[in-house]
């Protein structure tokens, strides 16, 4: 029976594989996600045909837990607001973080259901695996639960810095490992729970320090860390299922915190020890001064796009704050009604998580095949009448190719400067995240539409009607 | 086909038994798979080495097939892994099925599962059902 097992198991590792496959193209996608629950459903089906449920009482906990857990699940899935969903995964990562935790403890607490051993002679492999998956998820948990609370705005998303910041985390790391090697020791319970408490303190002080601009890099960093964590325990549980699919999260959280940093331009080291944004934003602002800048109004945008032959929007996060893709749509079926060329830009950075403008720009009724990404794009704005920046500055900042000391040189940008006239449609002048002047601002092709993202362009589309 | 109870019940009968057998040979299969895996093995290798590997592997797996996700896909690709990675309720089954009146383990573990199991289930629903809204906006054009 148990070898039948590992061999279920094996099939829901591969059936979580093709989950991923799937996602490469839009058309197989949903075939993959069906992959991955029916991957789900063999792992937890065979688990409970392994070892069914002792008791009436174990019986009864199974029927609430799945009931109450996937009831608030299914119910997050249909509510949640597509602008939301960067808060809502960073959310479900801090569950399977504190789950990683609740698991190892149950692993503690009663080694024989989990075939490791009897209580206080536990083998000592197993020791190890138990508190690193502890570690792991405690830290995504605290971690992902202080990122949650900066992407939904009920923290600053400024980064908080402490003083001595470093030498406390290094002190706490110190702590950790001489924690976890005392419990390999010992396999005593009190190192276990202070392995725990050390962990969590870890995980909120490691995310404090970095800036809400940055969280598209965290998000994909405690991704990874849920999966790590996830590996842990399959290592505890010797279950091929966990240990796959936590390798395969693990890295895949890895892949794309590393595209991520590679859009910013900045190591993965640098975002880590975080600080960023805050100081710089704060030089910036003194040097602000008076420029000209041409403004236009939503009848001079209507106009020159309606005459125009191709036309290319930039879509960034303040976009996504003032909801405007909806608008932005419409405005778009206009356009192609008069026979203009249509197509979105799309910067990696773009957004609080990697592909988030996708997804809004898909909710819209976007076609995907209207939207590209920066290096398959680039090349067309030296063709293009118009680019519509909207809700973008930073990834537009010409600065990133020319100025060395610039905060974001180095950072690939999208090339609107290129395009015969460009549009900016910002609440005022104030500079991006990354407290840059941008120059583009000041050029004589450049016309700036200033307000709110959504009323902008629900006006440009009234002028357009007319 | 005839519709009367009685043979239904039976049709039920002779494919749940040949189900049975299926299961039984695979069962078969798998433990003769495993004990040439043993013997090839001879018996020597712990099995932390195997899990190693296979992880290893997974490792690689990984990285080749999420490079090849497209980028206006990544959103969902987050939401899934989550959703994946809560096969970690398989942990907290086994702590939920402790057998508390042969002492197996302590309450605690039962308690802890009990909490875990929630957790998890709210992450695979949640995680599943999120990305199938999401693929299901991704349209071509007309």
């Amino acid at each position: 029976m148990a070898n039948l097992a590992a061999l279920l198991y094996l099939v829901s590792g591969v059936l979580f594989i093709l989950a991923l496959r799937g996602l490469s193209h839009p058309t197989t996608s949903r075939q993959g996600n069906r992959y991955g629950m029916i991957g789900m459903a063999i792992a937890i089906v065979t688990t409970l045909a392994l070892r069914p449920p002792s008791s009436f009482l174990s019986f009864i906990l199974l029927v609430l837990g799945f009931g109450i857990g996937g009831g608030a699940g299914a119910y997050l899935a249909r509510k949640v607001e597509m602008t939301k969903m960067p808060q809502l995964v960073a959310f479900f990562h801090s569950l399977v973080g504190l789950a990683a935790v609740l698991v190892a403890g149950s692993a503690l607490y009663a080694p024989q259901a989990f075939g490791i051993g009897i209580p206080g002679d536990i083998h000592a492999a197993s020791l190890i695996e138990m508190s690193l998956g502890a570690a792991i998820g405690a830290i995504t948990f605290t971690g992902s639960v202080i990122a949650f609370l900066k992407l939904d705005g009920r923290m600053a998303g400024k980064p908080i810095l402490l003083p001595q910041r470093h030498t406390i985390n290094v002190a706490l790391g110190a702590g950790l490992a001489l924690f976890i090697l005392g419990f390999f020791l010992s396999g005593s319970e009190v190192l276990f729970w202070a392995i725990v408490l050390v962990s969590l303190a870890l995980g909120v002080l490691l995310i404090v320090p970095i800036g809400g601009a940055d969280m598209p890099v965290v998000v994909s960093m405690l991704n990874s860390y849920s999966g790590w964590a996830a590996a842990g325990i399959g290592f505890t549980l010797g279950n091929m299922a966990l240990i796959i699919t936590g390798a395969l999260v693990g890295s895949s959280g890895a892949i794309l915190s590393y595209i991520m940093c590679k859009g910013m331009n900045r190591s993965f080291i640098s975002v880590i020890l975080g600080g960023f944004g805050g100081e710089d934003a704060a030089v910036a602002s003194g040097k602000a001064e008076a420029r000209p800048v041409k403004q236009g109004s939503a009848d001079d945008a209507a106009y020159i796009m309606q005459n125009a032959q191709k036309v290319i929007i930039v879509p960034g996060y303040g976009m996504a704050v003032a909801q405007a893709q909806h608008a932005l749509r419409e405005m778009a079926d206009l356009l192609k009604e008069e026979g203009v060329e249509v197509k979105y830009a799309i910067h990696p950075v773009a957004g609080r998580m990697p592909g988030h403008m996708n997804v809004l720009l898909a909710e819209a009724n976007v076609p995907y095949d209207e939207v590209f990404e920066l290096e398959d794009i680039n090349t067309e704005f030296a063709q293009a009448d118009v680019a519509f920046v909207i809700g973008a500055n930073d990834v537009t900042n010409p600065a990133a190719k020319t100025d060395k000391s610039s905060p974001i040189y180095g950072m690939p940008i999208l090339d609107v400067e290129k395009a015969k006239t460009v549009m900016f449609v910002k609440r005022g002048m104030s500079s991006g995240y990354a407290g840059v002047e941008n120059e583009l601002f000041f050029k004589d092709n450049t016309m700036m539409l200033f307000g709110d993202a959504k009323k902008v362009v629900e006006s440009v589309v009234k002028a357009m009607a007319h | 086909m005839s519709s009367d109870p009685q043979s239904v019940a039976e049709h039920a009968q002779t494919a749940a038994q040949a189900l049975r057998s299926a299961a039984d040979a695979a069962q078969n299969y798998a433990d003769q798979m495993a004990a040439t895996a043993h013997a090839v093995s001879g018996g020597a290798i712990d099995p932390f080495i195997f899990r190693l590997a296979i992880f290893v592997l997974a490792v690689f797996v990984g990285y080749y097939v999420v490079w090849s996700v497209t980028p206006a896909l990544h959103t969902p690709l987050m939401s899934v892994t989550n959703a994946i990675s809560s096969v970690i309720v398989v942990g907290a089954l086994l702590a939920v099925g402790v057998d508390l009146v042969n002492s197996e383990g302590s309450g605690w573990a039962q308690a802890f599962g009990f909490f875990a199991l929630i957790l998890a289930s709210v992450n695979i629903f949640g995680g599943f059902l999120v990305t199938e809204r999401m693929l299901a906006m991704y349209k071509k054009k007309g």
